[in-house]
């Protein structure tokens, strides 16, 4: 299975696309706050990365997840189910 | 001490900038009098009423009017009792009847509204541990009748057939499934493909519920959804419809096959714990609903008109939802939020009312001038609407 860092990687990449303001990408970095994200971009990414693990991530997890790091811990346990 | 309500200090201010510009209130008109289903007097103007969702404009039919007047004289203007309790009355089941005649099922549940069914049904189907798998630009009773069942929800790209498949087959095989669609979808007017999207649920064994709100009375043969008119009426679980917009009145309902489908009335909280609609309102639906069974010339004559509003403002050059006219309802894309509150007042101005749309009840953040017809609405009528879509559009420059 994926290491953590191939999945930061994978999460990193799938964020340029969308990262256009070229904000620098940390653990903390925070999608509604320094990526500045709407709802509209949130779904648009959330289906890039379900796509790209061939996982879901359910709204109801969705709602936890607040920055670039807690995404690629729950991908990682996504893919480890 | 917390004020709650500062939650909303945004909203507030975001609402005095858009009245400071001088427009009006969009979301406070009053209707001072109603002559029709297609004309009411507003601000003391005879006003045209293209935004009411009365798509068969049954709500000043003498039949139906008779039915509720008789049914108020002989059981009162109320129930005051919970369907489960006291609040069943011959009329409320003669209002199921009706359903089961206009939709020839087995089953019919009716709720004190189109929301309440959608939260009652959908709850009580998907509990925690299930999954709703639902499209992203569902209605606000849909997200709320997840919420309530605790359910795991899994939104897919609107109208994405291959969005949908993709992600039942991610889920686990033997978990509960139930797909939520709508046959139209409010805000754009546009269809869903239920033909495909049904048959990959059944392939992939989830259960289906369509929401055909915006179509019952008008789409199909017999007026029965978008299920009808796709073919796929038989292989959908359960139906869920409203009293508030075609039928004329208010309420909501279910509708299935399901053979364990009764056990529903137990179990449906808001269905449970709330006080039945007047016996009244029964009788005006369910005369309304079973003459919506023959009303194929109404039905006709309503594509007439969306079909030739949708050209009309297109060659006026307005932008609109949907590429072709695909239900009764046109949308009217605005560039924002103050320019779409400007061309609503223009319009009013003139004598026509639209609803004015804004997120988050629109998808993509759009702002819309909505306008949904009604089978009432003559030709000419039509013509004169797209003679205000015109004088008003230039007036604030949309055109």
């Amino acid at each position: 299975m994926a290491s953590r860092k191939e999945i930061m990687a994978k999460v990193e990449a799938l964020i340029g696309p969308f990262n256009n303001k070229g904000v620098e990408l940390k653990d903390d970095t925070t999608f509604a706050g320094d990526l500045e994200w709407d709802s509209l971009t949130v779904m648009d990414f959330v289906a890039a990365v379900e796509d790209e693990f061939d996982i879901i991530i359910t709204m109801n997890m969705q709602a936890e997840i607040e920055n670039v790091g807690q995404l690629a811990d729950a991908v990682a346990k996504l893919m480890d189910q | 001490m917390t004020d709650l309500l500062s939650k909303y200090d945004p909203l507030i201010q975001e609402r005095e900038t858009l009245l400071a510009t001088g427009v009006k209130d969009p979301f406070s008109l009053v209707m001072e009098e109603v002559k029709s289903p297609t004309v009411a007097i507003c601000n003391g103007k005879e006003t045209i009423l293209l935004g009411t969702y009365n798509y068969m404009g049954m709500t000043f039919d003498d039949d139906v009017q008779q039915a509720g007047l008789q049914a108020l004289k002989d059981f009162g203007s109320g129930t005051t009792g919970s369907r489960v309790l006291n609040g069943t009355y011959s009329p409320h089941k003669d209002c199921e009847e009706a359903l089961k005649e206009f939709y020839a099922m087995d089953h019919a549940m009716v709720f004190s509204t189109g929301y309440q069914a959608n939260l009652g049904i959908i709850s009580a189907l998907a509990g925690k541990g299930d999954y709703v798998i639902l499209d992203i630009d569902s209605h606000a009773s849909i997200y709320d009748g997840c919420s309530m069942g605790n359910a795991e929800i899994v939104a897919f790209r609107h109208n994405d057939v291959e969005a949908l498949e993709k992600r039942l087959k991610r889920l686990p095989a033997d978990a509960g499934k139930l797909v939520v669609l709508e046959g139209v979808y409010s805000m754009l007017g546009d269809v869903a493909p239920l033909k495909e999207m049904i048959r990959i649920c059944k392939e992939n064994g989830a259960m289906t519920l369509v929401d055909e709100a915006h179509s019952m009375g008008f789409i199909g043969e017999n007026g029965r959804g978008v299920c009808e008119e796709q073919g796929v009426i038989d292989d959908v679980d359960f139906i869920i419809g409203t009293f508030s917009k075609s039928v004329g009145t208010v309420g909501g309902f279910c509708v299935s096959n399901h053979p364990k489908f009764e056990i529903m009335r137990l179990v449906c909280r808001p269905y449970v714990f709330t006080a039945s609609l007047p016996p009244s309102v029964m009788a005006t639906a369910s005369t309304s609903i079973r003459k919506l069974m023959h009303s194929g010339n109404k039905r006709a004559h309503l594509w007439e008109n969306s079909k030739k509003l949708h050209k009309g403002l297109r060659d006026l050059g307005f932008e609109l939802g949907t590429p072709e006219a695909q239900s009764a309802i046109i949308a009217v894309i605005m560039p924002d939020l103050e320019r779409g509150a400007m061309m609503w007042q223009a319009l009013l101005a003139e004598g026509l009312y639209v609803n004015l749309a804004r997120p988050p009840a629109t998808p993509a953040n759009m702002t819309l001038l909505r306008c949904s017809l009604c089978a009432e609405h003559t030709t000419e009528q039509v013509d004169q609407i797209l003679g205000m879509f015109e004088a008003a559009g230039k007036a604030v420059g949309a055109i």
